[in-house]
């Protein structure tokens, strides 16, 4: 294949522009949706949305508004792709992992549209790199159709407790079950393990429970491996999960404000 | 054949320990040169190195504070042994606060280098901790797979980039891809680039500066009269690249690249009182 490297000056070849001042803002937030490989790349006026799947039941979405981006224009309605989010990552990080402090490196991101791969452009210290991933047929993605009029339940924890909660979790419990109650015990994570069942109970009153409304005792099981990892690899500076519950039974782990990390089960 | 030698300093013991780590990154065996003035760790370009050749070349005043060597014969007063320099990179961690090390070769039921260690203590008298390192002692016949690499007749020679920088771009390459190109030109300007299905990712670097090589004899060497914008190229294992780059604990005082184009890649680090030239092969 070959290889030009003329800058993105003229805006109109490309359906998606976006620039970046510190390119490790969007590294690390992909990195806590990264347990697959395979990520699709939603884009719009409003921002940025990347959705990792696994096996149909579990995904994954982290959703960066367009205000974050120094630049962000996308040409047409919507913009979508399918690419490898390792490969992404990997290019997204290629002056290393942790910077120096007073380091930055700047990115700029362009796609020309269906068929064309994406380029980023980085550069730190006046040294550039030039990445071309190649982009793939999107394919469908589960549409989970949350509606807030449906919501039973609804808390809202302190991201850093429940953390440290999943960090704990014994993961020789094939599943993690999660309890909402008005009554006690209020909020519950439980495994099932070799050693025994466990159980981490949060009051309703507790430090870290910033909101707390619940109507009805609902409890969802669910796999536990993908779900630790994504809270585990998750940036320890966005604050604010919540759970919320449907009258479906389906668990939305949220992280709301500007960025935030949604994890679907 | 007799070989011993002392550190006292601890500073030349810590520069010295540093070496030799160096050299364990890049070389699971290789063959140490003992003449009266230098110390020389060589590698050669065996298949089974994947074509890497190294050449490392310490002058021995500068590290030790005795220094005995009886060579082979009167008029080859050398001695070439073989060893796995890990060994002997261990040996010298638990040296880190030494007051002395004392290095000799012993064959008690096979030849040894006896390493010394003489560790501070609290009684008067002090502890020391001994290392044998097994050796083998190369015969005179086979001298001549060792010589000293000549210089290629290279079409760029340039100066890296900062090591750090370079370390950190190769590592993640390294994840995409198993080869890695490096172009040159003699404008001070490199490229590093890799090219898959999936992704390609080409690293520039510019105003690194070309180094001025005298040229012998008058004669024209293939960097001159060249383009000053063209690049030369090769295409190297980018893990062997990786290796030579992870090595590097200091920074060197110099450190260059000549790229003889789709030949070999031959890489020239030098700090104060050690040089190291690491060179490798293109692939098809």
């Amino acid at each position: 294949m070959p290889f030009s490297t003329q800058s993105p000056a003229s805006g109109e070849q490309y359906v998606l522009t976006a620039s970046l001042d510190n390119a490790r803002n969007l590294s690390s937030l992909l990195r806590a949706v990264h347990f697959q490989d395979h990520a699709t790349c939603f884009a719009t006026a409003n921002g940025l949305r990347v959705t990792v799947e696994d096996a149909k039941c579990i995904q994954a979405n982290a959703f960066i508004q367009a205000e974050i981006f120094q630049e962000f224009h996308v040409q047409e309605e919507s913009v979508m792709f399918r690419i490898n989010l390792a490969v992404f990552l990997d290019c997204l990080t290629i002056f290393g992992a942790s910077s120096l402090p007073g380091t930055s490196t700047a990115l700029r991101m362009c796609y020309r549209g269906y068929g064309h791969p994406l380029m980023l452009f980085l550069e730190e210290g006046g040294v550039v790199t030039v990445c071309r991933i190649n982009t793939q047929e999107p394919e469908d993605l589960l549409d989970f159709n949350f509606c807030s009029t449906n919501v039973v339940n609804k808390i809202i924890l302190q991201s850093d407790g429940l953390r440290e909660a999943f960090s704990e979790l014994d993961m020789t419990s094939e599943v993690l079950q999660i309890t909402m109650s008005p009554d006690k015990p209020y909020f519950r994570l439980s495994t099932f393990g070799n050693a025994g069942s466990a159980h981490l109970d949060y009051p309703k009153d507790s430090d870290l429970m910033e909101a707390f409304h619940c109507n009805q005792t609902q409890t969802n099981s669910r796999g536990i491996k993908n779900k630790k990892s994504s809270f585990v690899n998750s940036p320890a500076t966005v604050p604010q999960p919540r759970h919320r519950k449907k009258a479906e039974s389906s668990i939305n782990l949220q992280k709301p404000d500007i960025t935030h990390v949604k994890a679907v089960l | 054949m007799r070989f011993r030698a002392k550190i006292v300093d601890l500073a030349c013991l810590n520069h010295f320990s540093r070496v030799i780590n160096t050299i364990a990154k890049l070389a699971k065996t290789c063959t140490l040169r003992l003449t009266v003035n230098k110390l020389y760790f060589i590698l050669s370009d065996r298949v089974a190195n994947g074509g890497v050749s190294m050449w490392c070349e310490l002058c021995q005043g500068n590290f030790f504070d005795e220094f005995q060597m009886e060579g082979v014969a009167a008029d080859h007063n050398e001695i070439y042994l073989e060893l796995m320099p890990e060994n002997l990179s261990r040996a010298l961690k638990t040296a880190q606060n030494a007051k002395a090390v004392k290095i000799k070769l012993t064959n008690k039921h096979s030849p040894c280098l006896k390493v010394a260690v003489e560790l501070p203590s609290l009684s008067s008298s002090s502890r020391i901790v001994t290392h044998d390192i097994p050796v083998r002692v190369i015969p005179r016949r086979l001298w001549n797979d060792f010589r000293e690499p000549v210089v290629p007749d290279f079409d760029v020679s340039i100066y890296l980039p900062v090591l750090k920088t370079m370390k950190s771009i190769v590592e993640r390459m390294k994840n995409l891809s198993n080869y890695i190109v490096i172009e040159a030109n003699l404008s001070g300007e490199m490229n590093l680039k890799i090219e898959t299905d999936v992704v390609s990712v080409t690293t520039h670097f510019k105003d690194l500066g070309n180094p001025p090589w005298a040229s012998e004899d008058g004669c024209q060497s293939s960097a001159q009269g060249r383009d000053l914008q063209s690049m030369a190229e090769v295409r190297i294992d980018i893990k062997k690249l990786q290796q030579l780059l992870v090595g590097q604990q200091v920074n060197p005082t110099k450190a260059l690249c000549n790229i003889v184009s789709k030949r070999i890649a031959h890489f020239i680090l030098l700090h104060e009182d050690v040089s190291l030239q690491y060179f490798i092969p293109a692939l098809a």
